[in-house]
């Protein structure tokens, strides 16, 4: 074999090679973007856990918003204070108010409770059950108790009880939402923490009726109505309503005439912290 | 399409394919159990002390209530009209007081409004004279709009208002209509009851959707397993017009839409389509009948043809019932259930639905109440795929149920789409036949579901 066919190609080959080596350099420099330096090192400092809750549609979009100004740190909701001081130090900017929310579950319709019409035997999720005549659920608005939620929760911040009811931790939860899109039932609702004012409930029935499906049941007696501030609460088929514009206006003694306790003061969690997980060690 | 049968191996080895006496290929052979009630002559049930009408009952739009408490009705008068054009009134199935416009349980689990109305004990029961008008006198389109107004649906389960069907639109014309008498699901004869005792109007009510749509050709299919139905209807078969009886397989799912033009007609619905774009449209035996019923007696569409059956149920039957009858009366006419009764299914055990309460009332669309033992419902473990393919085997729509199951598992709605997710009539059939007991059909349900409300949160 000549020398000279395998110098041709090596020169052949290098030639391309330099060719695309001077396109590329050239297309570096004449498409160069100036990125804030300080992007880098802002995403490095978040959660990256991209779980949506500030609003945006991840971390790193989160650090843009934070390095051109238009959120404060504080949004973040899965950060501690430290790292949200932190984060704030870095960018020289104020850390913001924290709006911390919290889902809460619309229905305190445990097994302890609530009354089961029938047994369900088929896939243990939620969304299976609920287009099964609603899992044989009493009452058809109520938790299923199957840990859709649990199994959704990126943070472990929910937990199931005992009696199938899913125990939200108020510190671990970042208000993301993915429990909110999980439930069939559409109970959980994103409110912020400070909020103590709920009802605990979804039925639509009246009266006996209601108290038949589920002993915490709202029967729709109206006497909260009658004890809160004029129009902060009202009657929706037989629901009481909370209207959140008016929360300022809120006190406990509202919920004190309640019969079955569907409306509730609340302070930290919803319901007893005892876990299955504890259940089973004790 | 129907050829001579083969009997024996060759011919079960032909008939999966489709091509032992003309049908469609793959499907199950589950045990039909029809012997419980086949045989027994529909009786009427006694009217119940209450019956309850949910405004949900049909495919669309639910109704909306025109009458309130205290307001006294007689059987046949309207009580709640339809909302828009894929809707259904419905009308009152006894005479009586309105009771309450409230919630009330609904066979699918949730609570529903519904219109309660106290029955009149002392009432003859006697409708007023003639609700809906002849139909000798009407021209199509009057026809359609008699249909509608009588509260007509799909009587074999899906509950789909006749009145849409009957109006396609003009770039699709249409050369037959198919009456679906196949009745495939186990244990339900509401349909076979219904040619038996009724073959002219079957024949009548084919008459009238064949001029409302200005077809001149009417094809009955019959399942071979009710050699006297397809008699009956031969029999009474009428000599003006061409319509023919046609002797079809048996095999589920034979009375799926898309399985019955490929056995009668031979064409194949292509994914995504409807019936209507091969020309031809399909409408169930019962629909058929209760279309001429509704002519013939006047009275809109308040009751219906059910088969009480199963081994759960003391005394099997199929009654004549007003719609809203609750399933706890229908079950106390039937001497109440065993005391190894379990589960209680609307409609048949491939495709029927579970019912927890038994205040549920039977809706237009329920075909039959099916109460089944602990020996029928023990539910077998559920074993990890071990891809022996059965179910491609099964699947008459010649889906991939395995890969689907896999996707459905990891939540890959798009993938799934793109697997032809939205071909799949949850017929049941993959389910059926998978030895490792993979509830198929349950996790299809729940795919379709979770991209319907993708679509939604997207749109």
């Amino acid at each position: 074999m000549e020398i000279g066919a395998v110098l041709g190609a090596a020169a052949i080959l290098g030639g391309i090679g330099i060719v695309f080596a001077v396109l590329i350099a050239v297309a570096h420099r004449t498409f160069w973007v100036w990125e804030d330096p300080r992007l880098d090192e802002v995403a490095a400092m978040l959660p990256g856990s991209n779980c949506g809750a500030c609003g945006e549609p991840g971390c790193r979009a989160f650090a843009e918003a934070l390095v051109e100004g238009r959120l404060q740190p504080a949004a973040c909701t899965s950060m501690g204070e430290a790292e949200v001081e932190a984060v704030a130090d870095y960018l020289g900017v104020e850390a913001g108010e924290a709006n911390h929310q919290v889902a809460r579950l619309l229905c305190a319709g445990g097994s302890h409770v609530a009354a089961q019409q029938a047994e369900y035997r088929g896939l243990p999720t939620c969304a299976a059950a609920a287009v099964v005549a609603k899992g044989g659920k009493g009452c058809p608005w109520g938790c299923f108790g199957l840990d859709d939620c649990e199994v959704a929760c990126t943070f472990d911040a929910i937990v199931m009880s005992r009696v199938g009811l899913p125990v939200v931790i108020p510190e671990l939860c970042t208000a993301c939402g993915d429990c909110v899109e999980a439930c069939p039932q559409g109970l959980f609702t994103l409110m912020p923490s400070d909020h103590s004012l709920l009802v605990q409930c979804r039925n639509l029935v009246h009266g006996d009726e209601a108290e038949e499906m589920c002993t915490v049941a709202c029967n729709g007696c109206a006497r909260c109505v009658q004890d809160a501030a004029p129009e902060l609460i009202r009657m929706e088929h037989g629901l009481a309503v909370i209207d959140y514009s008016r929360i300022d206006l809120a006190e406990p003694s509202a919920t004190e005439r309640c019969p079955t306790g569907a409306i509730i003061w609340l302070e930290g969690m919803q319901f007893p912290a005892e876990s299955r997980l504890t259940g089973s060690l004790t | 399409m129907a050829g001579p049968v083969v009997r024996g191996p060759v011919g079960r080895l032909l008939e999966r394919w489709g091509l032992n006496g003309g049908g469609f290929a793959h499907g199950v052979h589950p045990p039909p159990h029809k012997e419980l009630t086949a045989h027994l002559p529909t009786r009427r049930l006694p009217f119940p002390d209450e019956v309850v009408l949910p405004i949900r009952q049909h495919a669309g739009k639910p109704a909306r209530p025109i009458v309130e408490r205290g307001d006294r009705v007689e059987r046949g008068d309207l009580v709640a009209e339809s909302q828009g054009f894929v809707s259904s009134p419905i009308h009152a199935s006894a005479a009586g007081t309105v009771a309450d416009v409230d919630f009330w349980p609904h066979p699918d689990g949730s609570w529903e409004q519904a219109i309660r109305i106290r029955v009149d004990r002392f009432s003859t029961q006697l409708p007023r004279p003639r609700l809906v008008p002849r139909w000798e006198t009407l021209d199509p389109s009057e026809l359609v709009d008699a249909i509608r107004r009588a509260g007509v649906v799909g009587l074999g389960g899906a509950a789909f208002p006749t009145h849409v069907k009957l109006s396609p639109p003009p770039e699709y014309p249409i050369d037959t209509v198919l009456v679906n008498g196949s009745e495939c699901e186990p244990y339900l004869t509401t349909d076979h009851r219904t040619m038996v005792e009724f073959p002219e109007r079957v024949h009548l009510g084919l008459r009238v959707m064949m001029r409302a749509l200005g077809v001149e050709r009417g094809v009955i299919g019959v399942e071979l397993n009710k050699p006297d139905a397809i008699e009956a209807l031969r029999r009474s078969a009428p000599t003006d017009l061409d319509v023919s009886v046609v002797g079809l397989t048996v095999k589920y799912p034979q009375g799926a839409e898309k399985m019955l033009i490929r056995s009668l007609l031979g064409r194949e619905v292509p994914g995504g389509s409807l019936p209507m774009h091969v020309g031809t449209l399909v409408q169930n035996v019962s629909s058929v009948a209760t279309i001429a019923e509704v002519f013939e007696t006047g009275l809109p569409l308040v009751e219906r043809i059910v088969t009480v059956t199963g081994r759960g149920v003391r005394s099997p039957a199929n009654l004549i019932v007003p719609v809203g009858t609750k399933l706890r009366d229908l079950l106390e006419h039937c001497g109440g259930l065993t005391p190894d009764a379990r589960e209680i299914v609307f409609g048949g055990p491939m495709m029927g639905g579970s019912v927890a309460h038994l205040d549920a009332p039977l809706l237009k669309g329920t075909t039959g109440v099916v109460v089944l033992t602990e020996a029928d419902v023990r539910v077998p473990e559920s074993y990890p795929c071990i891809r022996c393919g059965r179910c491609l085997d099964a699947c008459p729509l010649f889906l991939n149920p395995q890969l689907l199951a896999n996707l459905a598992r990891s939540g890959r709605w798009d993938e799934m789409e793109d697997a032809h997710l939205a071909d799949c009539m949850l017929c049941g059939c993959c389910a059926y036949v998978c030895p490792s007991n993979i509830p198929l059909a349950q996790l299809f349900r729940l795919s379709k579901d979770a991209v319907r409300r993708k679509r939604t949160v997207a749109a």
